[in-house]
């Protein structure tokens, strides 16, 4: 793989650039699925591949080919030099990249048990045999499971010389029980909704999820949901559970602070950012209780935003968003980190595969815990509700005003959880709703989860990003607006 | 502020280049052969390949400049085989011989590696296509200069304005190439162009898109221009209250909520019950003013004249005059619910069945010129963002306005309003729909592409204001 970088970079520096990175990625994937009982997905794809992106007369050019010989990648690498001469007829300013050193590196991510080497039949009987525990539940109408595993390596070169191989194996399992009765259909999903959790590992997710016990419960809840009060329309005291909270922190923290957002390059399509320049180091954020982080350092822990080295070979970072409440730190790329006065980049540039240029992306954006244990939470909050599992999720473009539903609710009267609410849902104004932020739980309660399914660019690439989050309440939240008539 | 009108042409200057182009379906058709011999020499006794093959470039513009350019060319083999009641799927871009054997011995290692299927039905035979030409010969030869000058000449006119330009120009060709071991043979090929837009002014944004097999059918210059005038008209927004209004939703806004209900008119969701047309089926649901018909023949759709096996696609009455009436199949949910199969099946091993991938909701004669004149209080609406689902038998959706939302008032579009977030139930929103204007090929970001009316509705349901 190191000749077909080396010479793509060859081609590319005669022909004129300036500057050049290549990546050769090879990603494979298993993906697995039963619904009500049968086998619905199983396949399995590979796809390997070479993308160079070049700047030539101050401007950018980037092209791919899966055509890996000599002669392939040297008429890719042309293509790119082509692509840049003719950006550079609708330039502004010249590219400028933060300095950068060079890194000749190999590094893996954490892998116990290589899902690929797991027999398929045991995968398989697994799927079956939770679809099957959800079935035996009288009321449920729909059952579905699903496995997701994915080996990427890549092989990073550039023209400063580095040269860096990365291998991740992400894994992701879920399970979904609807119901459906009557005019309306619920459901539950384990242990997260829209394909479960996903981590930045091997089948040891699989094995701790303990999926053949909680298939039960969780079809038990989408039947006991359609007997369940109306969630009320009310300003109320909410607790979020920590995978909606990974979401809700997604929304209206990670994308915000994206600096490409910001910068007004996704002004057409993912939309902009109400965090302009002027913000940085000066905004109240968040209540001062609320720190918030983006690591994609393997210390953080396994997530889908965990790695060595961003795909322009930038290493892993920590970078402080929130600091005790005040918004202190963009994702940011070499070519943008000089905007904000940084010396370098934050390494957050990702690509979700050799034909797609790499973005700032989400690395793992979040919340540090806090010092309350969920039941002590509870037993503090006199009126409130408590809501678990997304169903829908929208926020505006410039990511002011949010509306969120969840799977399931709970009403909290004086201290105790109570009875079941259905169809709950609740709304805001970003800022304000961080800044209504009084409790956090503790590390105990906190979990790195991985949302696999971040649409982002044009052409739209999906990223995983890792969120880590603690159950956490917020004060005199809108409650109930998305099923409001008037 | 309707789409922009066709009138003008890119530069067909240096648009002839030496750009990348696709082999020869010859080509295509000797990968498929090399497989079903191979399959044949394996013992494999059922086997069905796809090759598909990708060439695409997008110029990508921001703050009057280009900030991103990028081309892809790839080509994948995948390949279904089916065995002793067994199937699965491997695919690969790896097409010598040798990866082309690896991957028939991985896929039927798969396949055996379940339970055995007692649904699973034998490949189909022998099929006739209806032809369609869908390729132009011009938009495979655009090249990145030409596209570059286009977006040059849209960040001009922002510059001439004051105004910052952002959004993209991509210009691709397909191919698809399905055979099996039963004697199917299919083919298809497509060249698509695309041209989006944002105009910003102060922190009042508008926008426009259009997209078509050829990229002569739109003006890249005429819709920066419609999207530089809107965002003109967009400064200085006032906060409206919540509440039901009538609203005038332009092409790209209606798309963007009706093509939710595309997988609803699949067999497999009714049989699921998890669609919104479980047990609604041959009832007056919509108005009487609406009509849904699946067609990929229709004129401005793109798309294969088949399915994910080969079978031809079918035109399909879906909603005729508000009631709900029929559903596409796949070969798989025909047989269980004995009917005729449709030619609208993903391609298998899936859970979801299948779904119209080209609706045409038909139009009337109103323009949104009339329909605004004619119009006492209301919103018009450029474009909708972020759609959810919040209940999916109501076929209640959340979602944003964006990029231009304006009062109307006594027949006039008065003023800019702040964005507001909706609650709406599409099934009750097409009970009220007052007019609609012509039906035309309509691009957005939340749908893929359909042939939709611009529509006028009483009581759309705007439950919160955002900041702007």
């Amino acid at each position: 793989m190191w000749d077909y970088c080396g010479h793509s970079l060859d081609v590319a520096r005669l022909r004129g650039a300036t500057y050049a990175d290549v990546r050769v990625m090879h990603i494979r994937h298993r993906d697995l699925t039963t619904k009500g009982g049968e086998v619905g997905t199983l396949g399995q794809s590979e796809s390997i591949g070479l993308g160079i992106r070049v700047v030539v007369n101050g401007a950018w050019g980037f092209a791919s080919t899966d055509q890996l010989t000599r002669e392939g990648v040297a008429a890719c690498a042309a293509q790119a030099v082509a692509i840049a001469k003719a950006s550079a007829l609708a330039k502004k300013e010249d590219v400028q990249l933060a300095a950068e050193s060079s890194y000749v590196d190999s590094w893996q991510g954490p892998c116990q048990k290589d899902p690929f080497e797991i027999p398929l039949e045991a995968q398989i009987d697994l799927l079956l045999k939770a679809d099957a525990a959800m079935r035996q539940v009288k009321g449920v109408t729909l059952t579905e499971t699903d496995m997701q595993f994915r080996k990427i390596d890549s092989w990073f070169a550039s023209s400063a010389g580095s040269k860096i191989h990365q291998r991740r194996v992400l894994s992701g399992c879920g399970l979904v029980a609807t119901s459906f009765q009557g005019d309306a259909i619920q459901k539950r999903s384990y242990p997260n909704s829209f394909g479960g959790q996903h981590i930045l590992g091997g089948y040891e997710l699989i094995e701790a999820m303990v999926l053949l016990k909680n298939a039960p419960q969780i079809a038990e809840e989408a039947v006991a949901l359609h007997s369940a009060l109306q969630c009320p329309e009310k300003k109320s005291t909410l607790i979020l559970g920590g995978s909606q909270l990974g979401l809700q922190i997604h929304e209206s923290i990670g994308h915000p602070i994206e600096l490409d957002r910001v910068l007004g390059q996704e002004a057409n399509f993912a939309g902009t950012s109400f965090l302009t320049l002027d913000k940085l180091n000066h905004l109240r954020y968040a209540a001062p209780i609320v720190n918030v982080v983006a690591d994609a350092r393997a210390a953080h822990g396994p997530g889908l935003g965990t790695f060595a080295y961003d795909d322009e070979g930038v290493p892993a970072q920590c970078i402080e968003v929130i600091k005790d409440g005040e918004f202190r730190g963009y994702l940011s790329s070499r070519e943008t980190a000089h905007l904000v006065g940084l010396e370098r980049s934050g390494g957050t540039m990702r690509t979700e595969s050799w034909n797609r240029l790499p973005m700032i992306r989400m690395t793992n954006v979040s919340l540090l815990p806090g010092t309350w244990t969920l039941e002590n939470l509870i037993a503090d909050t006199e009126d409130g509700i408590l809501m678990e599992t997304n169903r829908s999720w929208s926020i505006d473009d410039r990511r002011y005003q949010f509306q969120f539903s969840t799977e399931i609710a709970w009403e909290i009267k004086g201290g105790k959880q109570g009875r079941m609410l259905k169809n709950p849902s609740y709304s805001g104004i970003t800022t304000e709703f961080w800044n209504s932020c009084d409790a956090i739980c503790n590390a105990d309660h906190w979990v790195l989860w991985g949302t696999p399914n971040c649409g982002k660019g044009q052409p739209m690439q999906t990223m995983g990003t890792g969120h880590g989050a603690a159950p956490a309440r917020f004060r005199n939240v809108k409650i109930g607006t998305a099923f409001s008539n008037e | 502020m309707s789409p922009a009108k066709k009138t003008r042409r890119v530069s067909n200057r240096r648009a002839v280049s030496a750009e990348v182009q696709l082999r020869p379906e010859r080509e295509l058709r000797a990968i498929t052969e090399r497989v079903l011999r191979l399959a044949k020499a394996g013992g494999i006794p059922e086997v069905e390949v796809h090759v598909d093959e990708v060439i695409d470039a997008l110029t990508r513009f921001a703050n009057n400049a280009i900030h991103q350019h990028v081309a892809e060319h790839g080509l994948t083999v995948s390949l279904r085989v089916a065995v002793d009641g067994r199937t699965a799927r491997v695919t690969t871009n790896r097409i010598e011989e040798d990866s082309l054997r690896a991957a028939l011995e991985s896929v039927a290692s798969l396949a055996a590696s379940q339970p055995k299927d007692p649904g699973l039905l034998p490949l189909p035979a022998k099929q006739k296509y209806r032809a369609v030409q869908r390729f132009i010969a011009p938009t495979a030869a655009v090249s990145a200069e030409s596209r570059a000058r286009a977006v040059k000449n849209a960040c001009s006119l922002a510059e001439s304005k004051g105004q910052i330009a952002a959004g993209i120009f991509s210009s691709g060709q397909s191919q698809s190439v399905l055979a099996n071991s039963s004697g199917l043979f299919a083919s298809y090929r497509q060249t698509q162009a695309e041209f989006s837009v944002t105009m910003q002014q102060g922190s009042a944004t508008s926008w426009a898109k259009a997209n078509a097999a050829d990229f002569r059918a739109f003006d890249p210059l005429v819709l920066a221009k419609t999207a530089s005038e809107k965002a003109a008209r967009a400064e200085n927004p006032v906060e409206l209250a919540p509440g039901r209004y009538t609203v005038i939703l332009e092409p790209a806004a209606v798309l963007d909520l009706v093509g939710f209900l595309f997988y609803d008119f699949a067999a497999t969701a009714v049989r699921d019950q998890r669609s919104c047309f479980s047990g609604r089926l041959g009832k007056l649901l919509l108005g009487e003013n609406i009509t849904i018909i699946e067609d990929v023949y229709h004129p401005e759709q793109l798309g294969a004249p088949f399915d994910g096996e080969g079978i031809p696609r079918q035109r399909v009455v879906l909603v005729d005059s508000g009631v709900p009436r029929n559903l596409v199949y796949s070969r798989r949910s025909a047989k269980k619910a004995g009917a005729r199969p449709t030619g609208h099946g993903f391609a298998l091993p899936n859970e979801y069945g299948e779904a119209p991938m080209n609706l045409v909701v038909a139009g009337g004669n109103s323009s949104v010129e009339e329909m605004i004149s004619g119009t006492g209080r209301g919103l018009l609406v450029t474009r909708l963002w972020y759609i959810r689902e919040v209940d999916p038998h109501e076929k209640i959706m959340t979602g944003m306005t964006r990029d231009g939302l304006f009062l109307v008032e006594k027949g006039k579009v008065t003023q800019a309003v702040r964005n507001f977030r909706f609650n709406q139930s599409i099934l009750q929103m097409l009970k009220n729909v007052e007019c609609l204007g012509p039906a035309h090929r309509a691009t957005a970001e939340e749908s893929f592409e359909m042939v939709v009316p611009p529509m006028k509705i009483r009581d759309f349901h705007f439950s919160e204001v955002t900041k702007f």
